[in-house]
């Protein structure tokens, strides 16, 4: 008996001290909410990207400042004489976690599977008209004409391997808009530098590093990522020891966690705009009191509600001044964004009362407002404020809050009147706003034109966006949709993000724009 | 009551009885139960005559300023208002949250301990004087719904709620939705006990008496069973009030509850505790008071109501 527990002592004593010998390169990663699946190309969502990242690769990647750096591709460009063919080059020696070599054929299965019915990511590839491999690293992309812009639009779209994928069933992408289930969701293959260990959803997942790895060995080798929703109980971990990291960080909490003892913040500005969107359509709203029209769908009403978000007040106590606010849904770093879109007039509350009154609202109206509210900074809080601002111009806002897994589905169906989204632009480009947002929805474009807004002019001129290669009539025209984006108020941005991280002060996570930072970037002092 | 009532003066005869009696004398002799019937008539009060008391009205979000934002207790804000408890994010004033909050969860504990009383009594009446199969199914649903926690049904049901209400009517049934879910879950404990006190009062010679008579059954149960077990079901209905109210805080707590522009004390508990590390305490900490001395308060007199009207401990 004593012998026993003597070598049950022994063993506890010995791995408690790998524990400790491994735990210098093991990072505990807290964040607001988990990945909505890991089938790759299942959601496009910052989120469940920035933890596939760390799985799955992808052919190109943006560096902190935001330019296209090599990944699996090491070059690419357009082929020798004909402009609507873009050509990658993959990288050698490359293995996916199950040993599987990756080659052509995997990028043109997973461009392919990219593009497919059920996917999210397929509106980045509305363009391609085919995908073929030359050789064993050579791929060419075949576009419907010139897009000399196309590499932008692959840095969230992962390559996965062929033989695994049809192994087990999952060649189809799982449609998440109809709660559907595959093999993909909770299992992966990918090239990345950590392998998938163990993942219970909304509570932990661990990774490992992947010793195959084709790049530089990571100072982190292990982490345990975290889903923690409560703002307080999040911060009180990394305050307590917990987690090392926490990536959404309370804008209340910024300033107190930066001044304690062992913890430092790491602030920077985020590719990601905080806007409102509503119902377009000419049919009566499902949550208006207005039964036989929609006030939405007259642009005085929609200009009124412009005029009554008091910008700077959201900034000031919403945000305690971790905001930018602006007018136009596109982050300083996009091209086609200028200074004029972005200049917001002067909340007025007398002239937006004028404008209700002209479109025949005086005495205004009622309707839902949905919100996440585990997804953006504060954004039940900013949506709630934006009830109050509305009100006073006699909008009568019911406010639904929910948790992101329960808001996309409702919006993403078009199922709401009025709702509150971020988004960023992956692509550093106007057009992807356009291709998702303004465009008719359909089948390749306006998957997120929640508001259903639709004008045949503009569909035209950003389809021709996609193919044109003459860059200077291109900005013109980017800036020709935007003015009619902005004049038909389509949407009511809010502001940009500032994005915070916490962290010990012994490590260093540097802030990503796209909000979308890599564990391998991770430096301990 | 140094005097016995006269007997002569018939107007004042029951004020003098209520005076007179056991119940009364044993409230009198307890200090606690004084205290804190004195304290939830005061919160009761405060939240019935929230809208003439309430210095704001922070259900009305067209009158919010959100620079008044953070105002701490006993100060003006950057606006020049003037606030007694402070106001929180979004420029509300603390006092009137808690005034409305009040009356959010009064009422959310009040119809859902009067919904789930009515339920429970009716069944446990049926059940226990019907017996048998009506019995062995009533009693075993009971035991079944008695084994998980209140809580876990109640999220049950709003889930089940939530799923079948189309997503433009979900708010505005929030409250009723709320109501039926916290009723529901407590039902059980108000069957079991009338359950027992009928099948007590079922062998009673009055009730084989009106039965000879040829009494309708539910006549029975309503005019002559019903009044014999009140005492009991006021005792279950008044702790199971303190339940309903914290469950109702807790529901809200976890963001399931009522809409955050009409915010119960739970939401506002909720709120609250995302400032706990910026130093905005007071908008945690008076909404929890509040609750805590509503759930403590309620729970005393039910607690002094079971000794009462416990013959066995009255001396």
């Amino acid at each position: 008996m004593r012998t026993k527990l003597t070598g049950i002592a022994a063993a506890l004593l010995a791995s408690s001290m790998l524990v400790s010998a491994a735990s210098a390169e093991t990072v505990r990663w807290a964040r607001a909410s988990d990945a909505l699946t890991l089938d790759p190309h299942a959601q496009n969502q910052g989120v469940t990207h920035t933890f596939n990242h760390h799985i799955y690769e992808t052919l190109l990647i943006r560096d902190l400042e935001g330019n296209l750096i090599p990944r699996l591709a090491t070059e690419w460009y357009l082929k020798e004489g004909d402009d609507t063919v873009w050509v990658f080059e993959l990288r050698e020696g490359v293995t996916f976690h199950n040993g599987n070599e990756f080659t052509a054929e995997d990028v043109v299965f997973s461009l392919d599977r990219a593009r497919s019915d059920t996917s999210n990511m397929r509106q980045l590839h509305a363009d391609v008209a085919e995908v073929r491999a030359v050789d064993d690293y050579t791929v060419e992309v075949q576009m419907n004409g010139p897009s000399p812009l196309y590499p932008n639009n692959v840095t969230n779209t992962f390559m996965m391997d062929k033989d695994w994928s049809e192994e087990n069933d999952v060649v189809a992408v799982q449609d998440f808009g109809a709660g559907e289930d595959n093999y993909a969701v909770r299992n992966t293959n990918g090239t990345g530098p950590y392998e998938l260990v163990s993942r219970e959803v909304d509570v932990e997942s661990v990774l490992e590093y992947y010793e195959g790895w084709w790049g530089e060995t990571p100072e982190v080798t292990e982490i345990i990522y975290l889903p923690i929703a409560e703002n307080a109980t999040r911060v009180a971990a990394l305050l307590s020891g917990e987690v090392d990291i926490v990536q959404d960080v309370p804008v209340q909490d910024v300033e107190r966690l930066s001044s304690s003892e062992g913890f430092k913040i790491e602030t920077g500005p985020e590719n990601r705009t905080i806007y409102f969107g509503y119902k377009m359509t000419d049919e009566p709203l499902a949550s208006s009191n207005i039964t036989d029209a929609n006030p939405f769908a007259d642009t005085r009403v929609l200009e009124a509600m412009s005029l009554a978000v008091d910008r700077n007040a959201i900034q000031q106590v919403v945000m305690r001044g971790q905001s930018i606010p602006t007018c136009v849904n596109v982050p300083p770093f996009v091209n086609g964004w200028t200074e004029e879109l972005d200049a917001c007039p002067e909340t007025d509350l007398d002239r937006a009362r004028e404008l209700m009154a002209e479109a025949g609202y005086a005495d205004g109206f009622s309707v839902t407002l949905d919100t996440p509210n585990d997804r953006y900074v504060n954004d039940e809080a900013i949506a709630q404020a934006v009830v109050g601002m509305l009100g006073q111009i006699g909008i009568d806002v019911t406010l639904v809050s929910r948790p992101i897994a329960q808001h996309s589905p409702i919006i993403l169906n078009n199922e709401t009147d009025f709702y509150l989204l971020g988004w960023g632009v992956p692509t550093f480009d106007s057009a992807y706003n356009f291709n998702d947002l303004v465009h008719t929805k359909g089948e390749e474009y306006g998957t997120y034109n929640i508001g259903l807004y639709s004008n045949p002019e503009l569909d035209e001129k950003i389809v021709q966006l996609g193919t044109m290669t003459d860059l200077e009539a291109r900005d013109a025209l980017i800036a020709e949709i935007w003015a009619t984006v902005q004049e038909d108020h389509v949407f009511l941005p809010v502001h940009n993000q500032v994005l915070a991280y916490a962290m010990r002060d012994d490590i260093t996570l540097p802030v990503h724009p796209e909000n979308q930072p890599s564990m391998t970037s991770v430096t301990f002092e | 009551m140094a005097s016995p009532a006269p007997t002569h003066s018939e107007p004042t005869s029951l004020l003098a009885r209520v005076l007179d009696s056991d119940v009364f004398y044993s409230y009198r002799k307890s200090p606690v139960t004084v205290v804190a019937s004195i304290v939830l008539a005061g919160l009761i009060l405060a939240a019935v005559l929230a809208p003439l008391i309430a210095p704001y009205n922070p259900f009305d979000p067209s009158s919010l300023n959100l620079m008044d934002g953070y105002t701490a207790p006993l100060s003006d804000s950057m606006m020049g208002n003037y606030f007694v408890l402070g106001t929180d994010h979004q420029g509300r004033d603390v006092l009137s949250t808690i005034l409305y909050g009040s009356r959010v969860s009064l009422f959310v504990g009040i119809s859902a301990t009067l919904f789930a009383m009515v339920l429970g009594v009716t069944l446990g009446l049926f059940a226990g004087y019907r017996g048998k199969t009506t019995d062995a199914i009533i009693m075993r649903i009971a035991d079944i719904q008695l084994t998980f926690p209140a809580i876990l049904i109640a999220l049950l049901i709003f889930g089940f709620a939530r799923g079948i209400i189309p997503p433009a009517q979900q708010e505005s049934a929030a409250v009723w939705v709320l109501i039926f879910a916290i009723g529901l879950s407590n039902w059980a404990q108000f069957a079991r006990t009338v359950r027992g006190a009928t099948m007590v009062e079922r062998q009673k010679e009055y009730v084989a008496a009106a039965r000879i008579m040829g009494v309708h059954p539910v006549m029975i149960l309503v005019k002559h069973i019903l009044p014999n077990v009140t005492g009991p079901v006021l005792v279950i209905a008044t702790i199971g009030l303190a339940l309903a109210i914290i469950e109702e805080a807790t529901l809200s707590f976890l963001g399931v509850g009522v809409p955050p522009t009409q915010p119960s004390l739970g939401t506002l508990i909720r709120i609250g505790q995302q400032f706990l590390f910026s130093g905005e305490w007071w908008i945690l900490f008076f909404p929890a008071v509040t609750l805590v001395l509503l759930a403590l308060s309620v729970n005393l007199l039910g607690d002094w109501l079971r000794d009462a009207l416990n013959p066995r401990l009255r001396q």
